[in-house]
């Protein structure tokens, strides 16, 4: 490659980069804006918005029962999938293709088509289950099938999972540590990225949670705004900064694990 | 078999009774009954598909037979999993787990064993020590060369002194120079240990120079099964006759036990040959060449070809529609360029014979 090239090449990244950075950064800076403006054109910038968050006991209880839902739902996540998947591979090759479409199926599916079906389940779940709000998470459950598939369905692909799993069987190990000691440590950058569009999709989460009549963090920023918008609008801020901080944290750490063990397919 | 009557034989006893095993419509494994002596290692050799992984697959408990049974010593391990099957085993593909070091790797089936970390360390320092990597405990399997893995491997499997040892295709993924080398090593630790090992291979070569006996396998069931020397000596079938080394495929015509190729006279392997027209299957080594003027007669030819091969050479005669061909010494070889005009002799060695109609014409 030329030098002139390389350069033209390098202007054309910065470039892209700049326009996608501020895609994404103006809206939430309009927010931040928004959130921190006084009560006419020539107050100063206030915080009050942010501080009332904690004032407000809806939103605290929205974002409590959230991050509660998100930690469920990714745990259940990696409980079903990813113990399911392994033994598609291993054992049931021949119905990949149909696990695939089953995991894919909610992407087709919407919202309300969904909440149609599960509404007459979740009448039964709360007289005979439970009426907490965490109920919600099965219906999420569903919801992030396709993204946290795709993610474990890359990290599975990334190692000999056949291979492994017979080496540590030969050597006596049961199914449970070869899941939990073989499999797990080998991918934790798809377990995290699963685990982080989970938690996205949940802190994000509305339309479901509306027409359940479940009171996550979003239904209460909708109704927060009806009265008092800057602090529905700090909370979204907020559960958007926690997401960025989220997949930092991700990319620090699943970068970090493959320096320290191995780059998939690299050899000495 | 007399290297091992010298040596302390701590393995056991493994044998496999009529064990069958079938996908769907196809039967990769057919009855097939293998005893092997304690501390002994046996090659199953064969080309692809012949049963040989599948046999292996089985004695290891990760797949599951038809019928027949797998017995260690005198324990019937038909019925347990592989991680109650006590074998240590070595893959083709390479198998240390990338989020360990080494000496993790080889600790791996010690700590579950429980063995105590003091336990653990001495001994996986040990077993890497017997495969020469013990100044790369530390390192990841990345960080290893194909052969340091292989070897990291074979390490792992011994750290649980199991009863049996597993090698499937261990040393395919390598190259020539290390795998001969390693091929040697893995020998040499395997006479040491005295484990008894059932070593998977389609390379003949690897076969006949590690194994105390070679199985050659085809369709599912064992064509024969005796030590190397008598492999490639006496093959007691022609499929062996072909698949073990090179085999010239001469017309000839028996009468009275004796098939005559081109008018000379060479034994049979077999007993019951009914006089008539067969095709005798001729090492290339029992053939030989003389350059004494001769310019016509059934066994004079011309060189077409000669391939240098190292220490031997390999010469390519043209016999007028038929081709054989004759290894020797490099030195003898070079006496005969391409374009000479050469007679053919025959050592008289128990040649094995297919019936001429069942066989296809031509060397």
């Amino acid at each position: 490659m030329t030098k002139s090239r390389r350069l033209k090449l390098r202007v054309f990244r910065v470039v892209v980069l700049l326009l996608m950075g501020a895609f994404f950064l103006m809206p939430v800076g309009a927010m931040l804006e928004f959130s921190t403006r006084g009560t006419d054109v020539t107050s100063p910038r206030t915080l009050d918005a942010w501080l009332r968050i904690a004032q407000t006991p809806g939103l605290v209880k929205g974002i409590v029962t959230s991050l509660q839902l998100a930690v469920i739902t990714s745990l259940g996540m990696l409980a079903l999938l990813l113990p399911t998947m392994v033994w598609v591979r291993l054992r049931l090759p021949r119905i990949s293709r149909i696990v695939e479409f089953i995991c894919l199926l909610p992407l087709t599916v919407p919202a309300i088509a969904l909440v149609v079906g599960l509404k007459p389940l979740y009448v039964w779940i709360n007289i005979n289950v439970t009426p907490s709000v965490l109920a919600l998470a099965f219906a999420y459950l569903i919801l992030v099938l396709p993204y946290s598939y795709r993610s474990l369905d890359a990290g599975l692909a990334a190692i000999d999972l056949k291979t492994l799993s017979e080496a540590a069987r030969s050597l006596g190990a049961g199914w449970g540590t070869v899941m939990l000691r073989i499999v797990i440590p080998n991918m934790p950058s798809a377990i995290l990225n699963a685990s982080l569009l989970s938690v996205a999709l949940v802190l994000g989460e509305y339309t479901v949670a509306n027409l359940l009549n479940f009171q996550n963090l979003q239904v209460e920023v909708a109704y927060v705004g009806l009265t008092d918008a800057p602090t529905s609008t700090a909370v979204a801020v907020g559960a958007l900064l926690l997401a960025f901080v989220l997949l930092m944290v991700l990319a620090l750490v699943g970068g970090r694990l493959q320096q320290q063990h191995y780059v998939p397919g690299q050899r000495a | 078999m007399d290297v091992q009557t010298t040596r302390q034989r701590a393995g056991v006893e493994v044998r496999l009774e009529e064990l069958s095993r079938r996908y769907g419509p196809v039967t990769a494994l057919d009855g097939l009954n293998l005893t092997m002596a304690p501390g002994e290692l046996v090659a199953l050799l064969g080309p692809s598909g012949c049963g040989k992984t599948t046999a292996l697959r089985l004695v290891a408990g990760l797949e599951e037979a038809n019928s027949g049974r797998v017995v260690f010593g005198n324990k019937d391990v038909t019925g347990l999993p592989a991680s109650k099957r006590d074998v240590g085993m070595v893959f083709q593909a390479y198998s240390l787990f990338p989020h360990m070091t080494a000496m993790q790797n080889v600790a791996f089936g010690l700590t579950l064993r429980h063995k105590t970390a003091n336990e653990r360390r001495q001994r996986a320092g040990t077993m890497l020590e017997l495969v020469g990597l013990s100044g790369f405990a530390d390192r990841y399997a990345h960080q290893l060369s194909g052969g340091q893995q292989q070897r990291v491997a074979l390490a792992r499997a011994l750290a649980i002194e199991p009863t049996v040892l597993l090698l499937d295709e261990p040393l395919s993924a390598l190259d020539a120079k290390v795998r001969s080398r390693l091929r040697d090593e893995i020998r040499r630790v395997q006479l040491e240990v005295g484990i008894t090992t059932l070593f998977v291979t389609h390379d003949q070569e690897e076969a006949l120079a590690i194994a105390d006996r070679v199985g050659v396998m085809q369709s599912g069931h064992l064509e024969q099964l005796a030590p190397p020397t008598v492999v490639y000596s006496r093959p007691a079938t022609p499929f062996v006759a072909e698949f073990v080394g090179l085999t010239n495929r001469m017309p000839g015509v028996v009468k009275d036990r004796v098939v005559d190729v081109r008018g000379a006279k060479l034994p049979l392997v077999q007993n019951d040959v009914p006089d008539g027209p067969v095709t005798a299957l001729v090492r290339p080594e029992a053939v030989s060449l003389v350059t004494d003027g001769a310019s016509e007669g059934p066994l004079v030819g011309t060189v077409i070809a000669v391939a240098f091969l190292g220490a031997t050479s390999r010469v390519t005669v043209d016999l007028g529609g038929m081709t054989v061909l004759a290894q020797m010494p490099t030195s003898q070889a070079s006496e005969h360029p391409a374009g000479t005009r050469v007679r053919l002799t025959l050592r008289p060695d128990p040649v094995l014979i297919q019936r001429e109609e069942a066989s296809p014409a031509g060397a």
